[in-house]
């Protein structure tokens, strides 16, 4: 009998990797041979001799700049490129989280038709080129775009917004937006609304329901939302491009720019670099959280 | 006895649909009171008034003396005790239990001993540590019970609690309790559609279908004095006949007229006589002061139920002794198994037995329950 049970186990277990086969040579083919390949033209150089030389220059390269009072200084290009991503990436992620919160609260509260309206008006700009998105935030932000005239037309004064960094963080946060609000959205709609009747009866106001269980429970969803912004801004390369005027090189700028130069290996090393260094950083994230919401993502 | 809650004249609807149509009620201290009724009928709504999550449309909620219509849940003195229990999953047993007291700034150590007495109360201790999501129904009814009790509340509120567990341990939770409710000396509001269990575990029930309580009493009143025929057929098993009164203590059905203990109604009044299944002797052919002809006959452990056609009016009887189908019956009743109840617009509703099927019965059961 229980060899039967073991066979029939056997089976089944058999049965499953033929449904997953698929999947699994999708997965291998356009995830893990392009990830290999990665790492491995990385760590070679141009006759494909293993070298660490690329990953060395990333950390060691270093170029001059002038400061603002003029003095010449000399600085770690790649780490000071890495440091002004992360430095952006975090703070677009920050503001996705601090406006994407509220709204996915009460999108889920709402009436379902209401919950529809706002997921329509959240989803239409994915449906236009990302570049087109770009270009229309370079025409709305320029000293002489839409947003400056309508404060003419107030009576404001003109800000200069376009090149510096806070064009490239207002334009990160618009494309990446609906990736917070989605994950987030999904788990409060998800909220059984008795846990919150619960808490307001053990006598919570409605700020304790808030911190004491709707945003721990909340939480595999922020991590998500942090993991969906935090990546592509953190290796964007066109926005700062044109909505930053050039000035402030990411690394994702760095990786296209070497790619293009046709050093393909020192962009593998980049790309190899970023990926560990977000890898720890998910992984680190996750564990904290883990450890309060059990059973999370 | 001191008054707790006072519901004078309340109202209320939902999107135009009367759901509580002027509902006055006075709850005790120490009280184990009931809310028992068909699923529809108010009854949760009226709980739900009372813990401050719904306002009255009209009418006045007051707790000792004072109207709280427009006190929020956290500042009532109530707790609460959902019906699929609402436990937080984030949280294990020891912090959903400690959950109140925490919102309440109690010191540490106050904590500690006041959740490990709450969980030897409902006989968890030792759970402290679990993940609520790997308790038992059983078990993690308890834990909230133990999270609504340990604030101390004037009141419980109880909505249908035990309603998801399976019978056996729905009994064990009826005693268990009735036995916290008496150790902790807090009243106790209990909603249910189960007539037995409000039967066995209240000092009071509270009859509602429709908006409207019909009957408030003891458990041995409203069974034995229903005051219309809704609340003899919705508690236990009725006969509900057409009779008139002749005088005080002489009533006439079935072409009968019998010795009843009932007053105080006029000359030839139209009534609904009421007689309980048990409460029927059978007796042989010629010593009946009715007859007729027993239709079906069902073994039910400890009694059989016949249904016997008196004259085309169809009686349940529950009986130790065997007749069978086709047998000619006599039927006698003494005076105190008639109960007389005035006319009222539940006359004719209920309590004939002629298109009776337990199968049906326990669909609407299961029905009523699903609904809940």
């Amino acid at each position: 009998m229980r060899e039967t049970v073991s066979r029939d186990r056997k089976l089944v277990a058999r049965a499953d990797r033929v449904a997953l086969a698929p999947y699994t040579v999708w997965a291998v083919l356009f995830i893990l041979v392009p990830l290999v390949f990665v790492a491995y033209y990385a760590f070679t150089d141009n006759n494909f001799q293993f070298t660490l030389e690329h990953v060395k220059r990333f950390f060691t390269a270093t170029s001059t700049v002038i400061g603002s009072d003029g003095s010449a200084q000399e600085v770690r290009t790649y780490l000071l490129i890495f440091w002004r991503s992360l430095k952006l990436a975090v703070i677009s992620t920050v503001i996705c989280l601090a406006f994407g919160y509220p709204i996915a609260y009460i999108m889920a509260r709402a009436a379902p038709r209401v919950q529809r309206t706002f997921m329509t008006i959240i989803m239409i700009p994915m449906w236009m080129n990302f570049l087109i998105r770009t270009y229309a935030w370079m025409t709305i932000l320029q000293d002489k775009g839409i947003f400056n005239n309508f404060l003419t037309a107030i009576h404001l004064p003109t800000v200069h917004i376009i090149g510096t960094e806070a064009a490239v963080v207002i334009g990160m946060v618009y494309d990446y937006f609906p990736y917070m609000i989605l994950p987030l959205y999904s788990i409060l709609a998800k909220l059984d609304p008795k846990l919150l009747e619960a808490a307001r009866d053990l006598g919570c106001s409605g700020w304790g329901v808030l911190k004491r269980v709707v945003w721990p429970l909340s939480l595999p969803g922020v991590i998500s939302g942090i993991t969906m912004v935090l990546i592509p801004s953190i290796s964007t390369f066109y926005i700062s491009q044109k909505l930053g005027d050039g000035k402030f090189f990411l690394i994702g700028d760095a990786i296209e720019g070497q790619y293009v130069a046709n050093n393909l290996h020192f962009a593998a090393a980049i790309a190899f670099v970023l990926m560990i260094v977000l890898l720890l950083c998910m992984g680190i994230m996750r564990k904290l959280a883990g450890r309060r919401v059990e059973g999370g993502l | 006895m001191k008054k707790i809650i006072e519901l004078r004249n309340i109202t209320k609807s939902f999107d135009g649909e009367p759901v509580l149509k002027g509902i006055n009620l006075d709850i005790y201290d120490n009280e184990f009171l009931t809310l028992l009724g068909p699923s529809g009928c108010g009854k949760t709504t009226l709980l739900r008034l009372i813990g401050g999550f719904e306002t009255p449309d009209e009418g006045q909620v007051v707790f000792l003396g004072e109207v709280i219509n427009d006190v929020p849940p956290h500042q009532r003195n109530v707790n609460t005790v959902f019906q699929k229990y609402a436990l937080f999953p984030h949280l294990n047993v020891f912090e959903n239990v400690a959950f109140p007291l925490r919102e309440k700034k109690v010191p540490k150590d106050e904590i500690e001993a006041r959740v490990s007495e709450m969980l030897s109360l409902v006989a968890l201790a030792g759970f402290e540590r679990r993940s609520v999501t790997s308790l038992s129904g059983g078990q993690q009814q308890r834990v909230a019970i133990a999270r609504a009790l340990i604030g101390q509340p004037q009141v419980l509120l109880l909505d249908e609690p035990l309603g998801a567990l399976d019978l056996k341990l729905r009994k064990d939770m009826q005693v268990e309790l009735k036995k916290i409710q008496k150790q902790t000396g807090i009243t106790f509001i209990f909603v249910t559609h189960d007539q037995e269990e409000a039967l066995s575990m209240s000092d009071t029930v509270v009859v509602m279908s429709e908006g409207k309580i019909h009957q408030i009493g003891t458990p041995i009143d409203i069974y034995n004095e229903p005051v219309n025929a809704f609340v003899a057929d919705f508690i236990g098993e009725s006969n509900i006949l057409d009779g008139f009164m002749l005088e005080d203590f002489r009533v006439t059905f079935s072409g009968q007229t019998f010795e009843c203990l009932d007053k105080g109604f006029g000359y030839n009044e139209a009534v609904d006589v009421v007689v309980r299944p048990e409460d029927v002797d059978i007796v042989p052919i010629e010593e009946g002061q009715v007859t007729g002809v027993v239709t079906s006959v069902t073994f039910m452990g400890v009694h059989y139920e016949i249904i016997v056609d008196v004259g085309g009016f169809k009686w349940m009887i529950q009986t130790t002794d065997f007749v069978d189908v086709n047998e000619h019956i006599g039927i006698k009743l003494d005076p105190d198994a008639i109960h007389i109840m005035k006319k009222s617009e539940y006359s004719d509703l209920y309590g004939d037995y002629s298109s009776f099927s337990n199968e049906l019965d326990e669909l609407s059961d299961a029905e009523s329950e699903v609904e809940a």
